[in-house]
């Protein structure tokens, strides 16, 4: 994980205070371009918290973040998504009445400006960007369905192909395997693992097999802070980690004061 | 086929629609071309509600800038200012002379160009601060409720200028014809009836442009929008002066038609009706705020010269079913084209309900 290449995210000491509560503290973290990252920690150790305060959802208390070597702390919300980083939230976050292909067109926009849209037409490589995307998360049978109406797997993989779209350099996955059965979550791996090299990216999960699987470099948050980073081997070796974490529960959410 | 079919169906409806003047009486006519000129106000609401999912419970207020923007030059047509004359209601009133604000309106083309810049950019402005904030939903109903209410009170309250409780009325002439002859009546009608075929085939355009598929995803995920990089405020905020400004062209065009504007047609109630229409009509679907429109508007004719008492639950009565049994209103009965058969089965069934949300 050495400096090899320049980080593309650091995380500089980053506090986050909600009225006396610290959710995150004094977190820092680095991130390799086209490189995987996985976050885990049981509930309440602040994983969501920290992909809030990356997109700017949550402001940091102190501290700030870097990306491309550029102070990105106080941006507004979508100039952080033009910059390059692009979340998927916990909960499904496909817009529901548009369809799969409206749904990565919207996406896969080059040219985010409103006065723009007042077109019927659309960039030839947006709609060569979506079909590949749609290929790419199989749902070319699909592509006409309104997203409503997507299986519930199928609907994590949407929006998994949505943030894609926006060709971010950096995209955070946040559960992306919640509600999954087993050969779901499988499939969801290998779509992950494919995405690597042409974006980092951070994975936040649960499920230790999922883990295994991605096998990618492991940070373990802890009540807001980082309790360990390491291999998925080392991670599960240390003795630590089990305690707070992996030896709790035999189910994957421990619950947590 | 089924696109012919519509097609054909749309022909019929538009050569009945500019032909009406020979086959229904003056009377009749004119309550048309009233209800044709909310029409382009229930298209805005449909804009606004139903596809970019903002509920305005204050759209009198800009149908009322727009009428209120024409009377006011109607007042003054015919007058000769630097003689210092002045509207009846103004000189009965003790006012000396005609009020700054007037002035303008003595001008027929700045007088139009009101009617569509003052409702529309009015909307616009207001709604960009309301959203800049992040507030919507209820908070938004609310605030336009809230608007309504003051706009109708400051009409009442500024008697001198605005012809208080009465409003504006007693208009003679426009570009200098006369507009109280039968024939003038047929041509507003016709002037009617174009605004609503131009305001639908525009509106039908935008909604399939690519401004419409971001107005919808707005509406379906403000914050996925937002964390796809895109700054949802400025889609809502078009969409809202637009139906601001269809709100204005509908209010100018029905106070031809009536002859008067006046603060009872852009309080809350009036404001919550202009809902009642859309809601019954369909608001997803264009077509549909129209035929709710005048499905209500004649029903309330019908009713309220019947029994006057009867239309107010008669209103509500209406909301509610249709709230309850057609979530996506007449129009949603249609949607996937069919006989009447698979309408009375839709109606029967509960798919209307669930197919809705």
């Amino acid at each position: 994980m050495n400096a090899i290449p320049a980080p593309i995210l650091m995380m500089e000491h980053v506090t986050v205070d909600f009225d006396g509560f610290k959710a995150l503290t004094d977190v820092s973290l680095s991130l390799t371009p086209g490189d995987l990252r996985i976050l885990i920690g049981p509930n309440g150790a602040g994983k969501s918290t920290l992909c809030d305060t990356i997109i700017g959802r949550v402001r940091p208390t102190a501290g700030r973040i870097m990306f491309k070597d550029q102070d990105i702390t106080s941006l507004a919300e979508q100039e952080i998504v033009r910059r390059g980083i692009c979340r998927k939230f916990q909960t499904p976050g496909v817009l529901p009445t548009l369809s799969v292909m409206e749904n990565l067109l919207v996406s896969a926009r080059k040219n985010r400006a409103w006065w723009r849209s007042f077109t019927t037409r659309t960039p030839a490589a947006e709609t060569a960007r979506a079909e590949e995307i749609l290929h790419q998360i199989g749902l070319e049978d699909r592509r006409d369905v309104v997203a409503a109406d997507l299986a519930h797997g199928e609907k994590q993989w949407l929006e998994i192909g949505m943030v894609v779209a926006t060709d971010a350099d950096l995209l955070l996955l946040d559960e992306p395997t919640a509600g999954m059965g087993p050969q779901d979550t499988q499939r969801t791996a290998a779509l992950i693992l494919k995405l690597l090299g042409r974006h980092a990216v951070l994975v936040i999960d649960h499920d230790m097999s999922f883990v295994e699987t991605l096998n990618g470099y492991v940070t373990v948050l802890h009540q807001g802070q980082i309790l360990k980073e390491g291999s998925v081997a080392e991670i599960r070796a240390d003795a630590q980690v089990r305690a707070v974490y992996l030896g709790r529960s035999d189910d994957d959410e421990p619950a947590d004061a | 086929m089924k696109m012919r079919v519509n097609q054909m169906i749309g022909g019929v409806v538009v050569l009945l629609g500019a032909a009406a003047p020979w086959i229904i009486n003056p009377y009749e006519l004119s309550l048309l071309g009233r209800f044709l000129a909310l029409s382009i106000l229930a298209m805005g609401i449909m804009l606004t509600w139903g596809e970019a999912g903002i509920l305005s419970l204050g759209q009198g207020v800009f149908f009322g800038l727009g009428g209120y923007a024409l009377a006011m030059h109607l007042k003054l047509a015919g007058l000769n200012l630097a003689n210092g004359d002045m509207p009846d209601f103004m000189v009965w009133s003790g006012v000396s002379a005609l009020p700054a604000l007037w002035y303008p309106f003595a001008n027929p083309v700045v007088s139009l160009a009101c009617v569509v810049i003052v409702p529309g950019g009015f909307a616009a402005a207001f709604s960009w601060l309301v959203f800049r904030r992040r507030v919507g939903g209820v908070y938004f109903a609310l605030i336009t409720q809230a608007l309504a209410l003051a706009f109708s009170t400051l009409l009442i309250s500024q008697q001198a200028y605005t012809g208080g409780f009465n409003g504006l009325t007693d208009f003679s002439t426009l570009f200098g014809f006369d507009i109280t002859t039968e024939g003038a009546a047929r041509v507003i009608y016709w002037v009617t009836f174009g605004f609503v075929l131009v305001t639908y085939f525009a509106l039908r355009w935008l909604l399939m442009s690519r401004y419409g598929v971001m107005l919808r995803a707005t509406r379906d995920g403000e914050n996925r929008v937002r964390f796809l990089g895109h700054d949802p405020v400025p889609y809502k905020v078009v969409a809202f002066g637009i139906a601001g400004a269809l709100a204005g062209i509908g209010g100018a065009l029905f106070t031809l038609h009536s002859g008067v504007v006046s603060p009872a047609l852009v309080g809350v109630v009036p404001s919550i009706e202009m809902v009642v229409w859309v809601a019954v009509g369909g608001r997803n679907i264009l077509w549909g705020a129209i035929a709710g429109t005048l499905l209500v508007n004649f029903a309330k004719d019908q009713i309220s010269s019947a029994l006057p008492s009867l239309w107010l639950y008669g209103l509500g009565a209406l909301f509610i079913l249709a709230v309850s049994f057609l979530p996506a209103g007449i129009a949603g009965l249609f949607k996937d084209g069919g006989g009447s058969a698979r309408v009375m089965r839709r109606l029967l069934s509960r798919k209307a309900l669930s197919t809705a949300e």
